[in-house]
């Protein structure tokens, strides 16, 4: 069985991005510390609040070089994706710096937050197998990442204006939508990274 | 594009589902995790869980159905009632809410907003503001409806989204559980004045009155409880009727 470590840094939605991966067959282990990521397949870096918060606690975890040094599959969700990029404009907050590139307030919203429903258009990427090239995802966010290197992006959406709403560099791949509240497309989005885990067990 | 949302509302005491009218006469609706299942399988866009008991023995039996919730459920659940510091949130959040509501507890502590918006984002902090007409304007209710504030509503909202409420859940108690339509006069009042999202709530009885808050009060997202428990309308037909009349619906 697949094994996966969600990092548990004091964010709300622990409870639904877990039971999402169980439900897909993963077995789940809520972790607070660098041991936990021993024995694992893969790692989702899940995230509701700001980025502050959560670089404080990853910090104080010592999780971040844990992160740093973790080699494997590893999915971010919301405030997880933007932890992957070097800084965001939340508190001026200096992330993990995965992926070059920077998180901004979307500007052009019509409304803060952008909550709700909203159409993501999906590139070509294992995490989005066997999903529709439009597909509806829910969002509760204000900011989203800006990559320095479009190349980066495998996902986009559109709310006053275009942002990035999933990206990946090698086994980082992040998504600024919740799949754990996303209904089917969502679970399919969790089925699809635990895929990838079980592939990367099988290669090593 | 962002589409507008329906939310069904289940008022949850005692660890049931109760509906009344005009906050009383409360009726037993049946259980809370097995109907936010129905909805969501019928195309809830969200759940919302309000305990209207909200007494502090009532927190954990709350907080249970969260949890049972959401280990079923996947789509995003709010949770409101006696919700009155940053810990309840936390504790409610962790149960598995995407959203807390806060309400009685913010009308005594305004600065609870904004603790709660600093230390888990904007985006889950909810005010749910309880407005009643009096003549003049719309006063604030607290304590599940039954203890009046004084304070103008209108203000209220636009207090609560400058203080950092991600959204507002705004119910017209003149209208709760009547089937009479939202307050559409309130809802324009409040998007007039904040620029966070807003849910309209009390008074749904017909499709109709949906498509109203939506193209005639600007309302992101309308939210029922009545019309749905006792099936006089389903989601699915609510959302079809929506989508008919030029409602941006996901269906």
């Amino acid at each position: 069985m697949t094994r996966l470590a969600v990092i548990d840094h004091g964010a709300g939605n622990l409870v639904s991005v877990a039971r999402g991966l169980e439900q897909n067959g993963a077995r789940v282990d809520v972790v607070t510390e660098p041991t936990g990521l021993a024995a694992c397949d893969g790692v989702v870096l899940p995230g509701v609040g700001t980025t502050g918060s959560a670089m404080e606690r990853l910090q104080s975890q010592e999780l971040v070089a844990a992160l740093d040094a973790w080699e494997g599959p590893l999915l971010g969700i919301c405030v997880g994706l933007q932890l992957f990029f070097e800084t965001s404009d939340e508190d001026d907050t200096a992330c993990l710096g995965f992926i070059e590139g920077r998180v901004a307030q979307l500007e052009s919203a019509p409304l803060l937050p952008h909550i709700g429903w909203n159409d993501v258009e999906l590139a070509t990427d294992p995490l989005f197998a066997g999903l529709g090239n439009s597909t509806l995802f829910y969002f509760v966010h204000s900011y989203a990442p800006v990559p320095a290197n479009p190349g980066d992006a495998i996902g986009w959406s559109e709310y006053g204006q275009r942002f990035v709403a999933a990206a990946r560099r090698d086994n980082r791949v992040g998504v600024q939508f919740h799949p754990e509240r996303s209904g089917e497309a969502g679970l399919a989005v969790l089925a699809n990274f635990i895929a990838e885990c079980q592939r990367g067990r099988r290669a090593a | 594009m962002l589409r507008k949302r329906v939310i069904p509302c289940l008022d949850v005491t005692a660890g049931r589902v109760v509906k009344g009218v005009r906050f009383v006469d409360l009726q037993d609706e049946g259980d809370p995790v097995e109907l936010a299942a129905k909805y969501a399988a019928g195309g809830a866009d969200e759940i919302c869980f309000l305990d209207i008991t909200a007494s502090s023995d009532g927190r954990e039996t709350m907080l249970d159905v969260v949890r049972r919730t959401a280990r079923n459920v996947f789509v995003p659940l709010s949770v409101g009632g006696g919700v009155r510091s940053v810990d309840d949130m936390r504790a409610t959040l962790r149960a598995g809410a995407d959203k807390v509501a806060i309400n009685t507890a913010a009308l005594a502590d305004p600065g609870l907003i904004d603790r709660c918006a600093t230390e888990f984002g904007r985006q889950c902090v909810v005010l749910a503001i309880d407005a009643k007409w009096r003549g003049d304007g719309w006063e604030v209710y607290s304590h599940g409806g039954r203890a009046a504030t004084g304070r103008d509503a209108i203000a209220w909202a636009a207090e609560g989204a400058e203080r950092g409420a991600g959204e507002l859940l705004v119910t017209s108690m003149d209208r709760d559980g009547t089937y009479d339509g939202y307050d559409l006069e309130l809802l324009r009042a409040v998007k007039a004045v904040v620029s966070v999202p807003v849910i309209a709530s009390g008074g749904a009885g017909s499709v109709a009155d949906c498509v109203e808050a939506f193209e005639d009060a600007d309302a992101d997202a309308v939210l029922a409880a009545s019309i749905f428990h006792r099936d006089e309308i389903t989601l699915a037909s609510l959302k079809a009727g929506l989508a008919a009349s030029g409602v941006a619906v996901r269906l």
